[in-house]
């Protein structure tokens, strides 16, 4: 069952983009940035962890989930240090994504060449 | 030529070109993002129970290991090649999932690997990605900032 709902929100998140892509016609980039402040927002007012509890991969693979990682993060360590927690606690969720996407990016570019 | 009349001609350019733009077909490109990004996420899942089941992440923890792997993947199709052929058919489907943000990285670090290390690959790795990175930071800032203010001045 947890596949399915991974399918459907993921797939609907998706959705959102391409609306966003097509029928606002905003850039890919732009897209991709609204959408990472909508999980920051969402996160804010606390709707996205249940969203995560119902969905799973559904609301943790789209990009949306970054921007709920980066509030999740400040958070944690804002409770223990107060305002300066939110600086230094800002990437403390986010680190396994950003930091596997620059080395597996800067191994990848010695390897593979440009294609096409 | 006067200032009205050349916005005259911009004006009746633009609905000329409008005219002859073809017409997006969202329905089908949202049907195709909605399969191609579902699917995407159900591997992930999949992904996610390897290593809840196989290691000692609780279901919280467990999507930390999930992103990195799901990022590797999409670094390897996208240094062969496959991602972007595939991107070019499913649109916001492969490029909303993180896959699609490994990919915007690795294609530009790729890409300008002819430029060297430094310039080439260092500086041009986050040239797509930038954006989302800058725009999460500080949305993120700004939200942690208004809600733990929240929290204090409530007690």
């Amino acid at each position: 069952m947890m596949y399915f709902w991974a399918f459907v929100v993921g797939g609907l998140i998706c959705v959102i983009g391409q609306l966003l892509i097509d029928v606002a016609k905003l850039p890919p980039g732009h897209t991709l940035s609204a959408l990472v402040v909508g999980g920051a927002v969402l996160d804010g007012i606390g709707w996205y962890e249940p969203l995560i509890d119902f969905a799973g991969a559904g609301a943790t693979v789209p990009i949306t989930s970054f921007g709920n990682s980066l509030v999740h993060g400040a958070m944690a360590e804002a409770e223990q240090h107060g305002i300066v927690g939110i600086i230094t606690g800002i990437f403390e969720v986010t680190s396994a994504g950003i930091s596997a996407a620059i080395i597996f990016s800067f191994l990848a570019a010695l390897i593979f060449k440009p294609k096409g | 030529m006067g200032q009205s009349s050349q916005e005259d001609i911009q004006k009746t350019y633009q609905q000329f070109a409008s005219k002859d733009e073809p017409k997006r077909p969202v329905i089908m490109n949202c049907i195709k993002a909605f399969i191609i990004g579902g699917l995407i996420c159900v591997i992930g899942q999949a992904i996610q129970n390897f290593y809840l089941y196989n290691f000692d992440f609780n279901e919280q923890t467990a999507s930390d290991p999930t992103v990195a792997t799901v990022i590797l993947i999409a670094v390897l199709l996208t240094g062969f090649g496959v991602y972007d052929k595939f991107a070019q058919y499913a649109g916001a489907g492969t490029a909303v999932p993180v896959t699609g943000f490994a990919n915007a990285m690795a294609s530009a670090a790729i890409e300008h690997r002819t430029e060297g290390p430094v310039f080439g690959i260092g500086s041009n790795m986050f040239k797509l990605a930038g954006p989302v990175i800058v725009f999460g930071t500080t949305a993120a800032f700004i939200v942690a900032l208004v809600k733990t203010i929240i929290i204090q001045l409530g007690g």
